[in-house]
């Protein structure tokens, strides 16, 4: 420790040199400053919304009270919400399936698995597309919350892999000997796994859950593709209004969106912190 | 004797084409602290957790205080183990660790405490019951893993490689404490490990194991100075050996013709074959400048080539004329001993014949 806290330049200390900070800067600056406009501009008093006007929060009440955005708000989270814990379960009993047994075929199994990450989320929505106007299974005119269960089941397979990697990558790091060890000291199967192995799975399978949450929430192409004239979702229906005009009444919408990501995305990393990994 | 605790009956471990346990058969007895010693790859662990019932034996039946164990899981048997990674539970308390194994089979809270309370005072962790074991050294882990195991009132505790992760202070420590531990307890102990020192200093009786098979079971002093055979011999402690061949019987004597010493006679009273190996440990050599005025003693000159200096002892290299190397060691009773001798001496070596053991190979 003491070496890297020496007062002279170490050879990582880039954020000591100047141009390299300006650099840093400008990166952060290209990256966020849209984001940055939109969240001003939300609290813009303008109806067209291209020059700043005074500041208002008049804009969320309106969007709060646009019953249409509201709803397709609902249907976001209650398809992220059971997306979520459907892909949440399956995938932890996969990754356990995978760290747990041998059998023919499991690198193919793996892998195929995990391809749904590569798959250009355009193709994903275009399949999904087809796939579900051939299937009568999953009618978008069905009552509240099932007609929402086309898009729930495709959220929940792009959503797959992500959590499965997070959940596998953490159970590496499981020492079977605790395993083990359990067993010993007269604990049966269903006993170890869930005073053992889950406890250890637990911050992985929560930081995948948020992610798979996350993802699920603001997806806009798989979504696209897969929703019906009443089953529109937030990022769907952001998209509509767009297309009449942008007014600050989207902006403030789209910020409620990134504030939403941005803090699970936070809490997700928090699970996934080193040092919740180191203690194994 | 009475009825062994644990009996191995001609158990054998394939795994594919590699034999790792190779049909052993030994019993070990009630309160007994046994070890299991031998260089790594030997079969040692794979018997520890065949006893364990985390691995099934190819053949062959283990029998705990009687009873057939080769059918019961590892969690409805009177055994418990103590992990070479110690495997402490990270996300529970020490305290919660050492009730883990009583909860799981529904003991009585209150019972519970108690015993748990006993089992950290026994092994000195009463004030550190609500740490985390991210928050012990490696000793104090290994002792929530001793309090845990022993709180479950096994009749067989059952430990792998328990030292080898300690430091060499903390390691003797810990070597005198299980010994106590062991007494205290009045609980059969069985210990793997590749170290000799730990074995002979600790076990009641070690079973010394090779490829699979086990060499030789024996009280620590009858191993170190009667080794049943070649491997044995080298693998405990250090030993000088030369080859020769039995020439036959002289005088109730045994003589052998060796390159190195020639015409040896000495009293041997096990079985010969024909090739043999004769011994000297290190330590029964007498290594003096001048030439010794003994009788009977076989005796070497040579030069002393290397030197290693333990504190107690030196090991020193010497080699003759005929250009053997030989192993000497000589405790340093004395303050001056250290000086009064030194790399390049020519120094004489002599010895008792019947310091020597015959091995076979």
């Amino acid at each position: 420790m003491a070496f890297f806290s020496r007062a002279s330049q170490g050879p990582l200390d880039y954020h000591r040199r100047l141009w390299l900070r300006f650099y840093v800067g400008l990166t952060f600056l290209a990256i966020y400053a849209p984001i940055i406009t939109l969240v001003i501009f939300s609290f813009n008093d303008s109806r067209r919304n291209i020059v700043w006007r005074g500041f208002t929060t008049k804009y969320y009440w309106k969007a709060w009270n646009n019953d249409s955005l509201i709803e397709a708000f609902i249907n976001s989270l209650t398809i992220a919400t059971v997306s979520t814990i459907v892909s949440t379960i399956l995938r932890t009993m996969v990754a356990l399936l995978l760290w747990r047994f041998r059998f023919p075929f499991k690198s193919a199994y793996e892998g195929l698995m995990a391809l749904p990450i590569v798959v250009p989320e355009i193709c994903m929505g275009v399949a999904m597309l087809a796939f579900f106007s051939r299937v009568t299974g999953f009618p978008t005119d069905w009552i509240w919350p099932f007609n929402l269960s086309a898009i729930t089941a495709a959220h929940i397979a792009f959503s797959f892999p992500f959590v499965a990697i997070v959940v596998r990558s953490r159970l590496a790091g499981f020492n079977r000997e605790l395993e083990e060890a359990s067993k010993d000291l007269g604990a049966n199967e269903w006993q170890t796994f869930w005073r053992v192995i889950f406890p250890f799975m637990k911050p992985g399978v929560i930081a995948g859950a948020l992610l798979a949450f996350t993802l699920s929430l603001d997806d806009f192409v798989v979504t696209f593709f897969t929703s019906g004239p009443d089953t529109l979702t937030f990022p769907v229906k952001v998209y509509s209004m767009v297309r009449f005009s942008v007014t600050p009444e989207v902006n403030a919408a789209s910020t409620v969106l990134v504030v939403i990501t941005i803090l699970l995305t936070i809490v997700a990393m928090r699970f996934q912190s080193p040092e919740k990994i180191a203690t194994g | 004797m009475s009825e062994p605790i644990i009996s191995i009956r001609n158990v054998t471990k394939t795994f594919g084409p590699v034999t790792a346990v190779n049909d052993v058969s030994f019993d070990i007895q009630a309160n007994e602290f046994f070890a299991l010693l031998g260089p790594s790859g030997c079969g040692k662990t794979t018997l520890l957790r065949i006893i364990a019932g985390f691995s099934k034996p190819s053949a062959g039946q283990i029998l705990i205080d009687g009873q057939d164990m080769v059918e019961v899981p590892p969690n409805k048997r009177p055994v418990n183990m103590v992990f070479q990674s110690y495997a402490v539970f990270p996300h529970m308390s020490v305290e919660q660790n050492v009730a883990y194994g009583l909860q799981v089979v529904g003991t009585p809270a209150a019972e519970i405490t108690t015993r748990v309370a006993n089992a950290l005072e026994r092994v000195g962790l009463d004030d550190f019951r609500t740490r985390m074991p991210d928050q012990l050294s490696g000793g104090q882990r290994q002792r929530v893993a001793l309090a845990r195991a022993l709180v479950k009132q096994p009749k067989v505790l059952l430990l792998d490689e328990p030292l080898s992760a300690l430091d060499a202070k903390l390691r003797e420590q810990m070597q005198l404490e299980l010994s106590q531990l062991q007494q205290d307890v009045g609980v059969t102990f069985i210990i793997v490990t590749h170290d000799q020192d730990e074995a002979l200093s600790m076990a009641d009786r070690i079973a010394v194991m090779q490829d699979g098979n086990v060499d030789q079971i024996a009280e620590p002093g009858a191993l170190y100075e009667n080794p049943a055979n070649r491997f044995v011999a080298d693998f405990i402690g250090k030993v000088n050996l030369f080859d020769g061949q039995v020439s036959g019987t002289q005088g109730g004597k045994l003589s052998v013709e060796t390159a190195v010493l020639g015409k040896v006679h000495l009293n041997h009273d096990g079985v010969a074959e024909h090739q043999v190996s004769l011994a000297i440990r290190p330590e029964k050599i007498r290594i003096s400048k001048t030439k010794p005025d003994v009788e009977g003693q076989i005796m070497l000159r040579g030069r002393i080539t290397d030197w290693a200096y333990y504190g107690d002892c030196s090991h020193m290299f010497v080699k003759t004329e005929n250009a053997t190397r030989l192993g000497v060691v000589i405790q340093n009773n004395t303050r001056d001993a250290v000086d009064a001798l030194d790399i390049g001496d020519d120094v004489h070596l002599s010895w008792s014949p019947d310091d020597m053991l015959v091995l076979n190979k």
